[in-house]
Parts: C-alpha cells; sequence; structure tokens
C-alpha cells in the first residue's frame, strides 16, 4: 500500500525507481559505514558488544529509512517540508519544557522507547524548508531584504532554542548549513561580505554575552592544551599522541595502545577517528577520508544534476551539512579547532545522527531518482 | 517554458556557487590531509615516544641485598621473607569493615587504622596499602585462609634484611634502616626512592653499603590512562648485593658474647700472622633486627639509658688506659734503647719516692728483687718506675706508636677511636705547662694520659706474639667473591732476643706460680697461653671514702670501679692468636679479665668438645675471690 501510494505520485514504476536507485552510492556508504563496525569492535577489545551490533542494526534501519525515502515522490517532500519543519521546532520546545539533562546540557527528550534529539532532526528539516523557500521565491527576489527575513527566521528560531541547551556545535552547524542553502540560492556578493563584516563584528559580542564560561574556556583551552592538562586539554594532547603514534602504516587493528588503556577519551564516538588512526594510521585515514571524499562529490553531481531548484538546494544542504560533520570532527580531533561534540558521520556510535545521516541520503537518492521530473512551483501547502 | 527559462538561470547560478562551495570543501579538506600528514609521518616519532611513555611504567624491583657471611659461611646477615598483608581499597566496599575482619586475626593500631583510612580516601583505589608486615608465618597462614572473607586484603611476601645473631654481632655486621634524607644528598640511585627500602646504618652494612646493595631491577608495565597495571611487558630482576664474607668466626664470636654476658666488655680475638679478626665481641649487643623494622620510643629510651652503653662498639670506640697490660711496650723501650738489660735486678720496697710524692707498687710490702721477666710475671710497679725513668717518655711513646697505639689500626672499620699516646709535645700543646717526670712515672704502668682501644691492645699482643711484625686488623676477607688483600704485615725491626724477653715474661704471666694470671692458665695438655692482666684505675678512693671505710674498688659503685683488662697469646710456643679483654669497671684484671681470656682463647685453640668441658669445669670451679690485685693503683 505504502509503496503503491509513493509510485503512484510520480510518473515512474516502482521498478524503475528501484532501477535507477545508485546502487553504487549505497556501497560507498556501507563501505564508509564499515569502518565504523570493525573499529567499534575494535573499542570493544574485539567484541561485537556492546557497540558494533547494534550499530549495524542501527545502520540496516536506516539503510531501510533510506530506500523507503528514495522512493518517495520530491513532490511530497516539497510538500511536507514546512510542517516538518514545524514538528522539530515544536520538538525543541519540548526539549526546552521537558528534556532531559545529559552532561550538562538538555539536549534529549525522552519519547519512552528512544531518547530522541530534536537538534538532528532540525538538520535536515531545516534544509527542507530552506530549499523549499528559496524554490518558491523568485530568482529577482533572493536578494530583496524583506525577504531574506523568513529565510533568517528559519534560521534563527531553532538556532536560538538550541544554543539555550546548550549546544554551541549544533547551533552553529545549523547555522552554516542554513547560510549556505541562502548563498546557493544566489544572494548578492553584497549581501555575503556585509554578512561576512557583521560576524566578525559579532563575534566579540556573542563571546561576551552569549557564551557560556564552560564555552569559553573550552575555547582558552584549544588556543593553548596545557592549560588544562588533565580536563579539556587532556582529550587534545591524548588525541595528538594516539594520532601521531599512529604513523603511516598503524599499530595494527585491536592493537592501538592509547585508545584500548583509555587514554583516548570518547574513543567509540567523538574520537574515532583517531582510534582508527592509530590503528590503520595515515592510510587508514587518507582512505576514509578519500571515500568521504568521493561521497560529497557525488553529493555535488546529484545536486547540479537535479532539475528543480528545491532538489538542488535540499541535496547540497545536505552535502553541506555532511561535510561540517566530518570536516569538525576530523578538524577537532586533530587538534585544529576547539573540542565541539560532534561525531564521524557513519562511523561514530550513536543512533540518532546515523538514523539522520541515513534519512537525509534518503532524501537524496530520491531527487537523484526522480532528477528527471518537473517539479510544481505551486501548489504547496504554503 | 517562462518557468524552464528562469529554472535554467537558477541553474546557473547554483552550479556557480556549488563550484565555490564545493572547491571550498577540497581545500578543507586539503588541509585535513596536510595535519595528518603533519602529524603521522612528520611528527610521528614524537608522538610514539610519548605513547609509550604514557603506556609504560617502570617499576623498579628492588635486589636482593648481599649476604654477610663468617669465614665459614655461616649467615650473619641474611634475607628473611617478610610476610605482609596490603590493602586494595578497590577491591572491598567497607574498607572499615575488612580491617574490623583482619583485627580478629592480627591487632591492628588505633595508628594504623587512620593512616589506612587517609590514604584510602587519598590515593586511586587501586594503590596497595600496607596494612601490616613481619608477620610471623601462623598469622600470615591464618590470613591466606581468610582471604575470601577479607575482600580487599592480600597477603605478599616480601623480603627483608634479617640478623640470626641478632645482638651477638650488632656491632660488627650493623644493621639497616630506613633511608634518610641525607642519604638521598648527591645519590642517584633511585632504589633510595622506594618506599620501605633500607640502607646500612653501621658496621658491615654501612661501610660496604654500596656492594651490598646491589642493583635495580626493573619490570615495565603497561598501564592505562588510570595507572591501574594491564601487564608486565618485561621484567630485568635486580643484580643481587655481593655476598660479604668476614674474618670472623662465628663460634668463637658467640661463645666470647655468651662468655661475658651481662657485664660491660670487649673481646678481641685476631690471627697473629695475618691480622684476621676471629671475634670481636663488644658487650651488650642490641638487637639490630629491631633497628630493621623501627625502635619505639620505649626501646630506643632503654638503649640509651642503659648504663653498659649497647649501643657503643667498645672494641673500636672504647678508650681505656691500658694499665699493666702497657708494661711490655715500657720494657721493650728500654731493652731496645739499651737502658736495661734483663738479668738486671731492681729491688722493690713497695714503693719509689719522686720529689715529695711516693709512687707505690701495688703489693705493699714490695717484691724484693726482680729482674725484667720476673717484673712482668708479678706486674711490679717499682721495677717500671726505675725502667721509665731510665729510658725516659719519648723511646716510651715511640715504641707505643709503633705497636699501634694510639693511632687507628683498623682496617675497613669505621668509628674507630685513636686513643692516645702523651709526649712531651703533646702535652705542652694541650695544657702549655712542661712534661714532669711524675707523669712518665704514671705512663710506666699504663696510667695517666694514655688511652687505648680493646683492637689496639690485640693488635700490641699479636705484635708481640708474631715476633714484631705490624699486623693490622682487619675483618672482611672478600665481597661478591673477589679476596681483599690482607695488609702486609711489615717487620718493625725489634732484636729478636729483645721479643723473646717479652714473650718469656708474658708467658710467665700465666704459666708460672707467682704470675698474675695463673689462675687462668691453659687446661690444655700441650697448649699454653702467654698474656698480661691489667687494671685501669677509673677513679682514685677518696680521703672521705677511706674514712668512711671504703678501702677496696668493690665498695664503690659499679661505674666507679677499675677496669679490667687482659692481653694474651696462645699457643706460646707457637703463637697464632692474640686475645684482649676488658671487662668494664669489672675491678682487676687477673680476676675479671684473665679468666674470659682463658675461656675464649681454649675455645679458640680448640674448637672440640674436649675444651668445651674443660670451659665447663673451669666456669664452675672458677674462683671468685681475687687475690692477685687488690691495692690502689697500678695493679696488673
Amino acid at each position: 500500500m505504502v509503496l503503491e501510494a509513493i509510485s503512484r505520485s510520480g510518473r515512474l514504476s516502482l521498478i524503475d525507481k528501484l532501477y535507477e536507485i545508485n546502487w553504487g552510492f549505497l556501497l560507498l556508504v556501507t563501505a564508509i559505514a564499515s569502518f565504523g563496525f570493525a573499529m567499534l569492535y575494535s573499542a570493544a577489545d574485539g567484541s561485537f558488544d556492546p557497540w558494533a551490533s547494534r550499530q549495524m542494526v542501527r545502520f540496516g534501519l536506516g539503510m531501510g529509512i533510506l530506500l523507503v525515502f528514495a522512493l518517495v515522490d520530491p513532490r511530497l517532500w516539497l510538500q511536507l517540508a514546512y510542517p516538518a519543519y514545524g514538528f522539530a521546532l515544536v520538538l525543541l520546545i519540548a526539549v526546552e519544557v521537558a528534556g532531559t539533562t545529559g552532561m550538562g546540557a538538555t539536549r534529549w527528550i525522552n519519547l519512552g522507547f528512544i531518547q530522541l534529539q530534536p537538534s538532528e532532526l532540525m538538520k535536515i528539516t531545516l534544509a527542507l524548508a530552506l530549499a523549499r523557500y528559496y524554490h518558491m521565491l523568485e530568482q529577482d527576489r533572493v536578494s530583496h531584504p524583506l525577504y531574506m527575513l523568513p529565510a533568517l527566521a528559519f534560521i534563527a528560531l531553532p538556532v536560538a532554542l538550541v544554543l539555550r541547551q546548550p549546544d554551541l556545535g549544533t547551533a552553529l552547524l545549523l547555522s552554516v548549513v542554513g547560510v549556505s542553502v541562502i548563498f546557493m540560492a544566489g544572494l548578492s556578493w553584497r549581501y555575503i561580505v556585509a554578512a561576512g563584516a557583521a560576524v566578525m563584528v559579532a563575534i566579540p559580542i556573542g563571546w561576551q554575552y552569549f557564551l557560556l564560561p564552560y564555552q569559553r574556556e573550552r575555547v582558552f583551552t584549544f588556543l593553548d592544551p596545557s592549560r588544562d592538562p588533565l580536563g579539556a586539554g587532556y582529550h587534545t594532547t591524548q588525541a595528538k599522541i594516539a594520532l601521531g603514534s599512529g604513523g603511516v602504516w598503524g599499530k595494527g587493528f585491536m592493537e592501538g595502545t592509547q585508545s584500548h588503556l583509555n587514554f583516548l577519551p570518547e574513543k567509540q564516538t567523538d574520537f574515532i577517528f583517531v582510534m582508527l588512526s592509530e590503528e590503520l594510521g595515515l592510510m587508514g585515514g587518507m582512505t576514509l577520508m578519500a571515500l568521504y571524499a568521493a561521497l560529497l562529490g557525488f553529493i555535488m553531481m546529484v545536486a547540479m544534476g537535479a532539475r528543480n531548484q528545491f532538489g538542488r538546494l535540499l541535496v547540497a544542504a545536505l552535502g553541506v551539512n555532511f561535510f561540517l560533520y566530518v570536516f569538525i570532527n576530523v578538524a577537532m580531533v586533530m587538534g585544529l579547532i576547539p573540542v565541539v561534540g560532534v561525531p564521524l558521520p557513519l562511523v561514530s556510535y550513536g543512533g540518532s545522527a546515523m538514523l539522520v545521516i541515513l534519512a537525509g541520503f534518503g532524501l537524496l537518492m530520491s531527487i537523484y531518482v526522480h532528477r528527471n521530473q518537473e517539479l510544481p512551483r505551486g501548489g504547496g501547502i504554503l | 517554458m517562462a518557468l524552464d527559462d528562469r529554472d535554467a538561470d537558477k541553474q546557473k547560478l547554483f552550479s556557480r556557487r556549488a563550484a565555490i562551495l564545493g572547491g571550498g570543501q577540497l581545500a578543507l579538506f586539503a588541509v585535513l590531509a596536510g595535519r595528518m600528514y603533519y602529524l603521522q609521518v612528520i611528527e610521528s616519532q614524537q608522538y610514539e615516544i610519548l605513547a609509550e611513555e604514557n603506556r609504560v611504567n617502570v617499576r623498579l624491583l628492588p635486589p636482593l641485598r648481599g649476604e654477610v657471611v663468617d669465614r665459614f659461611g655461616k649467615k650473619l646477615a641474611t634475607n628473611r621473607q617478610n610476610f605482609r598483608v596490603v590493602l586494595i581499597p578497590e577491591q572491598t566496599d567497607d574498607v572499615e569493615a575488612t580491617l574490623d575482619k583482619l583485627s580478629d586475626i592480627i591487632p591492628i593500631t588505633e595508628r594504623t587504622r587512620k593512616r589506612i583510612l587517609k590514604d584510602v580516601s587519598q590515593k586511586r583505589g587501586f594503590v596497595p596499602l600496607t596494612v601490616a608486615e613481619n608477620l610471623e608465618w601462623e598469622d600470615f597462614a591464618e590470613i591466606n585462609i581468610h582471604t575470601p572473607d577479607l575482600p580487599g586484603l592480600q597477603p605478599e611476601v616480601g623480603d627483608t634484611r634479617h640478623y640470626p645473631y641478632g645482638e651477638d654481632l650488632a656491632h660488627v655486621v650493623g644493621y639497616v634502616a630506613a633511608v634518610s634524607d641525607s642519604d638521598l644528598e648527591g645519590a642517584n640511585d633511585p632504589l633510595l626512592q622506594l618506599p620501605g627500602f633500607r640502607v646500612g646504618r653501621s658496621g658491615v652494612e654501612r661501610l660496604l653499603e654500596s656492594e651490598l646493595r646491589g642493583r635495580a631491577g626493573n619490570s615495565r608495565v603497561e598501564v592505562n590512562a588510570f595507572g591501574r597495571v594491564i601487564r608486565e611487558l618485561a621484567k630485568v630482576p635486580g643484580t643481587p648485593g655481593d655476598e660479604v664474607v668476614l674474618t670472623l668466626d662465628m663460634d668463637i664470636q658467640r661463645f666470647a658474647t655468651e662468655r661475658v654476658r651481662g657485664e660491660s666488655a670487649s673481646v678481641v680475638v685476631m690471627d697473629v700472622h695475618s691480622g684476621e679478626l676471629v671475634a670481636i665481641v663488644s658487650a651488650p649487643g642490641f638487637d639490630p633486627n629491631l633497628f630493621n623494622v623501627g625502635l619505639s620510643q620505649a626501646e630506643w629510651d632503654g638503649l640509651t639509658n642503659n648504663e653498659l652503653n649497647p649501643l657503643v662498639n667498645k672494641t673500636l670506640a672504647g678508650q681505656y688506659p691500658p694499665g699493666s697490660t702497657y708494661k711490655m711496650i715500657v720494657a721493650l723501650a728500654a731493652l731496645e734503647a739499651g737502658a736495661m738489660t734483663p738479668q738486671r735486678l731492681v729491688n722493690c720496697g713497695g714503693k719509689v719516692t719522686l720529689g715529695s710524692h711516693d709512687f707505690h707498687c701495688w703489693k705493699r710490702g714490695g717484691h724484693g728483687p726482680v729482674n725484667m721477666v720476673q717484673a712482668i710475671q708479678q706486674s711490679c710497679n717499682v721495677y717500671f718506675y726505675e725502667l721509665s725513668k731510665r729510658v725516659g717518655i719519648d723511646k716510651i711513646e715511640e715504641m707505643s706508636r709503633r705497636f699501634g697505639l694510639g693511632d687507628q689500626v683498623a682496617m675497613d672499620m669505621a668509628g674507630e677511636k685513636p686513643g692516645l699516646v702523651p709526649s712531651r709535645g703533646w702535652k705542652r700543646a694541650t695544657t702549655g705547662i712542661p712534661w714532669q717526670q711524675g707523669e712518665t712515672l704514671n705512663a710506666a704502668i699504663g696510667q695517666g694520659y694514655l688511652l687505648t682501644t680493646p683492637v689496639q691492645l690485640a693488635t700490641m699482643s699479636a705484635r708481640f706474639a708474631n715476633g714484631g711484625k705490624a699486623v693490622r686488623p682487619w675483618l672482611v676477607r672478600s665481597v661478591g667473591g673477589r679476596a681483599r688483600p690482607a695488609p702486609q704485615a711489615v717487620p718493625m725491626g725489634i732484636a729478636p732476643e729483645n721479643m723473646e724477653v717479652i714473650q718469656r715474661g708474658m708467658d710467665a704471666v700465666v704459666n708460672i706460680p707467682g704470675g698474675t694470671a695463673f689462675r687462668s692458665r691453659l687446661p690444655l695438655e700441650g697448649l699454653a697461653m702467654a698474656g698480661k692482666t691489667g687494671t685501669a684505675l677509673v677513679r682514685r678512693i677518696s680521703r672521705e671514702e677511706r674514712a668512711r671505710g671504703v678501702t677496696q674498688n668493690e665498695d664503690l659503685p659499679w661505674r666507679f670501679r677499675d677496669h679490667a683488662l687482659f692481653v694474651g697469646y696462645g699457643p706460646v710456643a707457637n703463637p697464632r692468636y692474640a686475645i684482649s679483654v676488658i671487662v668494664d669497671h669489672g675491678g682487676g684484671g687477673s680476676a675479671a679479665a684473665a679468666p674470659v681470656a682463658k675461656d675464649v682463647m681454649t675455645r679458640v685453640l680448640t674448637r672440640d668438645p674436649m675444651a668445651l668441658a674443660a670451659y665447663e669445669q673451669s666456669v664452675h670451679g672458677r674462683d671468685v675471690t681475687d687475690l692477685g690485685d687488690g691495692v690502689a693503683k697500678g695493679r696488673g
């Protein structure tokens, strides 16, 4: 029934759609995720329990969602864009009201069967909403100040809520994704330059009034890890030691001393890339980075190949989101930027992130499958 | 179509922007790759070292301290298993309850309990804390049996220094004790930093500390981020300390110790040819094992306040006037100087008057005419007064020094005092007053300024016995299997016939009726001892005391009584061993010191069951009254 309903809305038959799915892309995704499985197996000292097995189950579940999403006609996504965004926003507010606190931040909402992190959901719905907005907007109005306001509001609302949790990393991520959509929608360079200048001004103000002491401390610690060698600086220092000591060929699978002796914090989540680099060396790390680059290349290809602005902007936004994940995580563990809690997509242990990423790839695949299809500009809910 | 056109514009614009974005992403990826290359290739070695430092902890393994054995290999200082119990706090939920249970087996003081609870709150849960050490085997076994009920407690076996002979050897072998701050100064041996490590504090333990200590081994262990040991990677066992072989014969040492038990005394037995110390007893001793564990205040007070001075090694640091044992030096000085012939008689009328002062013989009525051998035999003071007047203090001083008096003679032993041999120059320098002839007379009978140590007296005796070879006492035969060459005994250049006179005198003292030590002659067929008794004045009996009826030395309080001395050697026919005995405040040398020398020498010369029987008999049939010595000063 579901599949029929989905396929009915499009011009392609279900079989056609399955044929159109890029299986090579799925293989690439699986290859990247497999690095994660291997490292989680190693992190548990050669055991599928507790991480690798659950991660595989989630990956399987996520692939299912991906495939289902891929078959959905983009017109449905277009229609769902605003309601989905609204739903995610409501959840973020719910977190404010009845969220679960963990590690000093209120980020989760307990739905009984799952600890949902609404900010993860927002990463996709924000992209959907902005893509829809610019899909509908005339090109010559993109740089009109009045028409910029709704787009900025789409971004500002969730960012403000996420900042309150507080989750600086996710807020920045949402901002950058949102701004990059506006950029790709064709905003005039004048605004971009002006906005850049405004940010430069805003940074000291934000530093003074919006950052919590611990967030400021993180930045200080980043600038000088020896400030707090056993605290926050410890993570950075130990990560560099583990990664650097891996050398070109690594210490061998399951042979990483630093990670296995717990010198490496959070080895199965945020710092999994360090463990991989320690055990598999420069070669392993570069291989994974190459796979990520290929995946991002494919995403850009899909974006440029889409025949409607909605698809282009949505896929590009998903791509930016994905890139930011990879970049922030890897740059963080290598000591290039301060430590912010961002997982390595598809590899780090974690439920919400994995499902959201794969769901996003489902949207992407849906655009790819239906790439030759026209998308009406009217007929939306808005 | 219009829509398509507009979309074509959009697509064109998008593609440009997407290219910029993609380029940006690529550039940032390049940064990541560059950083990865930097860390993993260029800086890799540095991080490898850091990683290894992170991971590997080196733990010191204390080496086994070298053993000290006597000449026959009897263990004098050895290592004993130290049964102890450690607590690993993280293995128990309730430290107090565990300690309560343990206190059912062994006592746990309130102080220990407080210390442990403090450590528990301050240290990481897996760091073992010592709860009790040096446990008896029975207690240790019981704790082992009860380990299942004692969560967190772990019985362990370590090594601790042990002195099987306890106080019999405390002064010779010494003891070990905890490292002090001054030990750490300038020392770079990491072992010293080890908690519970012990270093030699006195005796051989201190003298040969570096040889006995050995070199630390190490165990490289892998630790995790919390410092918990995961596994041992490599183990380099330490190099045990060198074995030290002493010249001592523990049998003699013990026998002599036993013989003077209850007294404050010293006994030195040495080989007259090699200088090897066979026994070196300073009594009473103390239990060196206590120092290893740490003394309680009461134990320490008991040792320091003891009138018998158990902490002082009297053989090396005890300085006594030699009394009549010095008379051979005066006699030999006179013979060598040609100031006297052995046959010449001196009439002893009981005293000699010099100026307005009378110098008495110990025998009130006098000895009558005596020659040199008789003078030595009977320890006639008047003869030696006369002798000293003829030879003068300068020659006597010179002869003293040739026999090792007034200077440190012992090899490889610490804490030896030099004693004092007075001279004209010394007196002027110290008192500003010129030498008086009366002082020469005093010196002639071993009184006055003269001070000697038991080791010096034994050495002097050995040099008489061996015919005038300058042997020096030494104690360490070999270290780590490497022999320490005996110091060369250089001939002293004394005329053999003169030396023979002295030897005949010493022989007569013990073996001819009328000799002051005749009652202490050896009960052995064919083995005779020669010697000389001495009594060192501690305090003259005052006029008031005499008025109160205190006429004899025995009437004085113990600490004012005279020291009893004896020096000797045996066998007379072919001297092998020299001996010196000093019984502090023992009274007369013939009564208190010579019998000790007789028993010890008997043991030395026989070391067989027969000698033991003879010893038993002599102990039980021993005459306690003193006939030979009695009156004021200079008795012999």
